[in-house]
């Protein structure tokens, strides 16, 4: 390993950091986007013990991609079709956890293995082809990014307007029920907004790593408060921090995004994991005070 | 769920009306006939081995699950009925406390938060705060008496703490009807009776409660009757009427022992419910 190359690869940019910042500020505005409604999904993801899920659905989101490239459709269609079709048959067998997770597991592979054969036949410029699996904003195009934003936005109001029935299902969803919430179109519902923005991340992070932006910040921000406004509030802030800050200091080199992404978020998860373990001694030490 | 109307004909003024109901689940019969009128303040409690219908009673009460035939009329509103097959699923009118799970030690909830879930947790719409919420939140907190921990962490608070809030979330619009599945499960002696003065301050402000559960001692002195479903079949009186040992005997069809120890009873030698599990192995329960 050469370190002139390294350094080089992580900070050959900076004298242009400027002119470089401008061509790519659509990715960072999507990037900005999918940080934060992927930290506010992200609350619900964890109260509703779905990060399982979540992965399913990046898998075949990008199996649809894969195909949308290889007849030359839609990328980012492509993948929305594959996000809800995945979500919409979790959402409709898997109602419980455990047959939930059996179904994931199933899925899982035959879209990864879909996606794999997809890409295998696809004779195109070969750089798209492992993007749709370790992401690489930079290169989406800026008509697509356009899309990414306006379904980030959608998703950002969907959740905001469900978001009191969602919770109260997410938390007692039998108490809910019986309040007259309408669980079954609540959960429907949410899992059409979680296919949205899993098909978002996808393009921004690459469907291997999605977890980093809907689960990772999520559980951060849960260790450290259990405030109803404060989680989300904190949950949105860690994946915008996450994913914009990924991308400035991955343009600055010639490294992919995505490392730099998961690096931040997973460093504010153990930032937050020590703090909570913290706050959690001072309390009990209190208590037995 | 269509056509029928939703407002009983009879101006009956029974908080809750059951008649003829029949639960079937599979190709087995839960139980079948059973009429029931609740009168206005009236705590019911419902006992039983585990297994044999009777968090899924106040489930149809709800509207949440179907009965296999009858019909069920509370506060003044058909909650189902087979003809014509008609079901109306949940009302905030009705208290419900369904059977308690403890909350994950990182739920992302203050114990206060649990009661707001009764107050606004079926509105849909940005999720403005409002200042009416808030008090009404702080009011049902102070009436459960939950004010010392109503803003810790939901998931770190005892079982007795969560029931507290959890029946402020079941009053948050004053129902007339309360049903609480086994709302005294796993709590010591001092919460058993914390949570039952609760609900029966709630009655005497004129609510009817059905509440199930397996112990009947911590309720002796303020159950005014009692439903016993045992072997698909049904005994309602008071108490005094339905604890004694021919009365469940025939009931059971086996022979059960209703025993006084000191001011709490017992109940040995009822069998259980088929296919069930029971927490009693040994076959014996405390009612």
């Amino acid at each position: 390993m050469n370190w002139g190359d390294v350094w080089d690869a992580m900070f050959g940019g900076l004298p242009y950091y400027g002119e470089i910042l401008a061509l790519v500020s659509n990715s960072v505005w999507a990037g900005a986007v999918l940080g934060l409604v992927g930290g506010l999904i992200g609350v619900f993801v964890m109260q509703r013990d779905m990060a399982f899920a979540v992965h399913g659905i990046s898998e075949l989101s990008f199996a649809g991609a894969a195909a949308a490239l290889l007849i030359g459709a839609d990328v980012v269609g492509g993948s929305i079709v594959g996000s809800l079709i995945a979500a919409g048959i979790i959402g409709w067998l898997g109602a419980r956890a455990r047959d939930r997770n059996s179904i994931i597991g199933v899925l899982m592979p035959f879209g990864l293995g879909l996606g794999i054969l997809f890409l295998s036949l696809y004779s195109g410029r070969s750089a798209n082809r492992f993007s749709l699996l370790t992401g690489q904003i930079v290169s989406v195009q800026s008509d697509q990014l356009g899309w990414l934003i306006v379904i980030g936005a959608i998703v950002l109001l969907g959740i905001l307007l469900i978001w009191r029935p969602l919770r109260f299902d997410s938390l007692d969803p039998q108490a809910a029920a019986a309040r007259g919430v309408p669980t079954t179109a609540v959960s429907l519902g949410f899992m059409l907004l979680l296919g949205l923005i899993v098909a978002v991340a996808v393009h921004i992070i690459g469907a291997l790593l999605v977890m980093a932006l809907l689960v990772t910040p999520a559980a951060a921000a849960m260790r450290v408060t259990a405030g109803p406004l404060a989680v989300p509030v904190l949950s949105a802030v860690f994946g915008l921090v996450s994913a914009v800050g990924g991308i400035l200091l991955a343009i600055m080199g010639t490294l992919p995004v995505s490392p730099y992404i998961t690096t931040i978020s997973f460093a504010i998860y153990v930032v937050c994991r020590v703090i909570g373990a913290r706050q959690g001694r001072v309390m009990r030490e209190r208590m037995h005070a | 769920m269509s056509g029928p109307p939703a407002q009983a004909n009879d101006t009956d003024a029974s908080p809750l009306s059951i008649r003829g109901a029949a639960l079937r689940r599979g190709d087995r019969e839960l139980w079948s006939g059973l009429d029931l009128d609740v009168r206005p303040g009236e705590l019911i409690a419902v006992l039983g081995p585990s297994g044999s219908g009777k968090t899924t009673l106040l489930r149809a009460i709800l509207g949440l699950e179907p009965l296999s035939a009858g019909t069920i009329t509370a506060l003044g509103v058909v909650r189902q009925a087979q003809q014509p097959g008609f079901r109306r699923r949940g009302d905030r009118r009705i208290g419900y406390v369904p059977q308690q799970r403890p909350l994950p030690p990182d739920t992302a909830l203050r114990g206060r938060d649990l009661v707001a879930l009764g107050v606004d947790g079926h509105r849909f719409g940005f999720p403005w705060p409002r200042r009416g919420d808030r008090a009404r939140v702080d009011r049902l907190v102070h009436e459960v008496g939950a004010d010392a921990f109503a803003n810790r962490p939901a998931g770190t608070l005892s079982g007795g703490e969560q029931q507290r809030l959890r029946i402020g979330q079941a009053l948050a619009d004053d129902p007339r009807l309360l049903l609480c599945d086994e709302p005294l499960t796993s709590l010591d002696l001092a919460n058993q009776q914390a949570v039952v003065g609760l609900i029966d301050r709630h009655r005497r402000s004129g609510a009817s409660v059905l509440l199930v559960t397996h112990d009947i001692n911590p309720l002796l002195g303020k159950v005014d009757r009692i439903l016993y479903i045992a072997n698909g079949r049904f005994m309602l009186g008071k108490p005094q009427e339905v604890l004694r040992s021919d009365v469940l005997t025939d009931l059971y069809g086996a022979h059960v022992f209703v025993l006084r120890a000191g001011d709490r009873l017992v109940v040995v030698g009822a069998p259980d419910a088929e296919e069930s599990h029971h927490h009693h192995a040994d076959g014996e329960a405390t009612a």
